[in-house]
């Protein structure tokens, strides 16, 4: 859809295309998602239906209940399963703080970043603008494991140089969530820095205020539905994040898609349908927010 | 009023090259010296630096060479937000997420003035711009209230130099008109220096003291208005402002204030020399304007033309007495009608047209003239030009 309305437009001089491609990209920000989360609603669909069915088997419906939310929150569960809602609390508590310590340094890092390639100018920014893209296109597992390589080099030397062992843990599964979130959240706040006009900034420094002043002043309230959207996204991303996790928690932190891992390797039980239809509710109000912020237009009040 | 406000030494600015294109040299070695309290225009089409120098004189931009002394003071490597200069952008650049009200006060904020200082002269700054939607944010203004909000915004910190960037270009004609007036009103109240951006000659010459026309980053004349409508220096100049005509020929004679040109198919006709200096034998230009040119019937018209503003027989003798005036025999061969002038095309020499504008006086049909009369075309020989190409 993308390639084609710009083939449409392409002769028609450089400004058009430009326009052409920035709207592009802002269609398929939004499209990408509901893309993806298509393909993602066929197997979501049967497991939310299932998280309802009155049968701890998995195959055939018996009627509506809430028993499996009930055994969530209550702890009171069959005797099969391996469920325990205290271990389940305490992973979303990891996962909780695991995605707001994450979220909150990669939305700063991220802004920033995304302030230095809208607004600066220096030579190698091609070349960061490139890497940017990097997190979002690699594959996860490829992420994963560079981290995990990249930690355990780091913890090696420092071993050897001072003698102090570290091990991986939640710090480790923080920083690898900083590491991919600070692309999406830099690739939505570019977004609207780019939209938003640079004689605004100007017009502030001409009237007196500082690069500080201007950016709190002027440019933060203006980006600010984009520095929150990219910030929704991210903690999104970090709470639903399993791969990187998994690689970089060592043995002492869970979070919470790390723990439903463990459940299914014993058994399928409808409380994990439950618990994944909640998480799933949780996610979904997020990004639907994220997005609607990424909708409204930038410069307008 | 003498005194020199602004001071740009031989500024060039060259914008770093993008891939596979020549870098751009926005403005080209200029030298402007704006005085205070003066009204000063920027005038040039589209794309020949006028943006860039302004942009430079509130530091949005640095020279790639030469200087720019505010007040005495050289401003390089100076900040905006340091600089005694205030900017009204040409899109206004209205802070969106801010009232009217707040994006007037911003200014004084940032310069440390008590909130209800602030508030006060923010509105007393509004009330000289007539505006009375404090608490609107800029979105729900139209153009011309928006082009207030950024006039008081700029205005109210009292800045040494006031640039403004072609403010009224997103205005219509009839509010354009109001705001021109009203921009020369507060300028004279102020007594501020304001430098003004435009590319409508017109606007420059009823609003400004002084007009510099640019062409293509470089500054080719300055002057007041005037000046440079009656004695431009070059035939850019000569077009740009008002409506010339170009007659091409070759110089044969000059004699003191006085140049010969003869035109194709021989016909001889006197014009002011250029300052600069011509060679003889050199083809030229002569530039004259189209109201400066008179039209008179060759064949007498009979009794009833005679009530007509100028009896043909004065000016006949008038053409016999005065001598600084160059006659030329030419042909009507276009006439339009234009409300309060006659535009008239006439063909003079071989090759030669000129347009001539006769005002339309009274009521003399007889003497108006039609396509295909036989006219003698005259002029003051200080109003024609010589100028090199
Ligand atoms: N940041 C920039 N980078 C590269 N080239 C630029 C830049 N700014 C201006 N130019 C070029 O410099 C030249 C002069 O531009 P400028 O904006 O000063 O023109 P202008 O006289 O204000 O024109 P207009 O009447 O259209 O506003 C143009 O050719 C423009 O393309
Ligand atoms: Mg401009």
């Amino acid at each position: 859809m993308a390639t084609r309305s710009m083939a449409i437009h392409i002769d028609e001089g450089r400004i058009r295309r430009d326009l052409t491609v920035r709207k592009a990209g802002k269609i398929g920000m939004i499209l990408e998602p509901l893309f993806a989360y298509f393909f993602l609603w066929a197997p979501i669909i049967v497991l939310v239906i299932f998280s309802f069915n009155d049968s701890r088997s998995v195959a055939t419906w018996r009627g509506f209940t809430l028993r499996w939310y009930g055994n969530i929150l209550s702890g009171a569960v069959g005797a099969e399963a391996r469920f325990s809602t205290e271990l389940m609390l305490s992973a979303l508590g990891t996962s909780l703080v695991v995605a707001l310590i994450a979220t909150l340094i990669a939305t700063v890092i991220g802004t920033a970043v995304s302030m230095s390639l809208v607004r600066g100018n220096y030579p190698a920014k091609s070349l960061v603008d490139g890497l940017l893209l990097l997190p979002v296109v690699i594959p996860e597992i490829t992420q994963a494991v560079s981290l995990l390589l990249f930690f355990s080099a780091i913890f090696d030397f420092v071993g050897t140089t001072t003698g102090v062992r570290i091990s991986p843990g939640i710090g480790t599964v923080i920083i690898g969530h900083v590491v991919f979130n600070i692309s999406y959240v830099a690739i939505v706040v570019r977004a609207r820095l780019a939209d938003m006009n640079p004689h605004l900034e100007e017009a502030a420094s001409d009237l007196g205020a500082n690069p500080w002043r201007t950016f709190w002043r002027v440019t933060f309230p203006l980006i600010l539905p984009g520095i929150i959207s990219g910030a929704l996204l991210a903690f999104t991303l970090s709470l639903d994040d399993f791969v990187v996790t998994f690689f970089n928690s060592g043995p002492g932190t869970t979070t919470l898609p790390v723990y439903v891992y463990g459940l299914i390797k014993l058994s399928v039980s409808p409380e994990i349908n439950a618990l994944s239809t909640l998480m799933l509710l949780a996610s979904t109000v997020l990004i639907g927010i994220s997005m609607a912020l990424q909708g409204r237009n930038a410069g307008r009040g | 009023m003498q005194q020199v406000g602004i001071e740009i030494k031989n500024v060039i600015k060259e914008f770093p090259a993008r891939r596979g294109e020549e870098p751009v040299r926005a403005v080209d070695n200029i030298s402007l010296q704006i005085y205070e309290g003066e009204f000063f225009a920027l005038l040039g089409p589209s794309g020949c630096g006028k943006t860039t120098t302004l942009r430079m004189i509130a530091g949005f931009e640095e020279p790639s060479s030469g200087e720019i002394i505010l007040r005495g003071k050289p401003v390089q490597g100076v900040p905006p937000f340091h600089r005694p200069v205030n900017t009204v952008f040409q899109d206004y650049a209205l802070f969106p997420h801010m009232t009217v009200l707040q994006n007037v006060m911003f200014g004084l904020e940032m310069a440390g003035v008590n909130a209800r200082e602030a508030r006060d002269r923010a509105a007393a700054a509004l009330e000289m711009v007539r505006l009375k939607q404090f608490d609107r944010k800029p979105r729900q203004l139209s153009g011309g209230q928006q082009q207030r909000v950024a006039l008081a915004r700029a205005l109210v910190k009292q800045p040494a130099v006031l640039l403004l960037d072609e403010p009224l270009g997103a205005l219509d004609l009839k509010l354009r008109k109001e705001m021109q007036y009203e921009l020369m009103q507060m300028q004279e109240e102020l007594n501020m220096t304001f430098v003004y951006v435009t590319h409508d000659q017109e606007e420059a010459l009823t609003m400004c003291d002084r007009i510099a026309v640019m062409d293509r980053g470089k500054v080719l004349q300055v002057g007041r208005g005037n000046e440079i409508y009656e004695t431009p220096h070059s035939r850019f100049v000569a077009d740009f402002i008002g409506e010339t005509n170009f007659i091409e020929g070759k110089l044969t004679a000059i004699n003191g204030k006085k140049a010969t040109v003869v035109l194709p198919g021989g016909v001889e006709v006197e014009a002011t020399p250029d300052q600069t200096g011509t060679s003889l034998n050199s083809s030229v230009t002569v530039a004259i304007r189209p109201e400066k040119i008179t039209l008179v019937h060759v064949s007498l018209p009979t009794d009833q033309g005679l009530n007509a503003r100028v009896s043909t027989a004065e000016v006949m003798s008038a053409i016999e007495t005065e001598e600084d005036r160059t006659f030329v025999p030419g042909t009507i061969i276009f006439s339009n009608y234009i409300g309060t002038d006659t535009r008239y095309t006439v063909r003079i020499g071989e090759s030669s047209t000129l347009i001539v504008r006769e005002q339309n006086f009274g009521n003399f049909k007889d003497i108006t003239f039609k396509v295909g009369d036989q006219v003698m075309v005259f002029w003051a020989t200080e109003n024609a030009r010589v100028l090199i190409q």
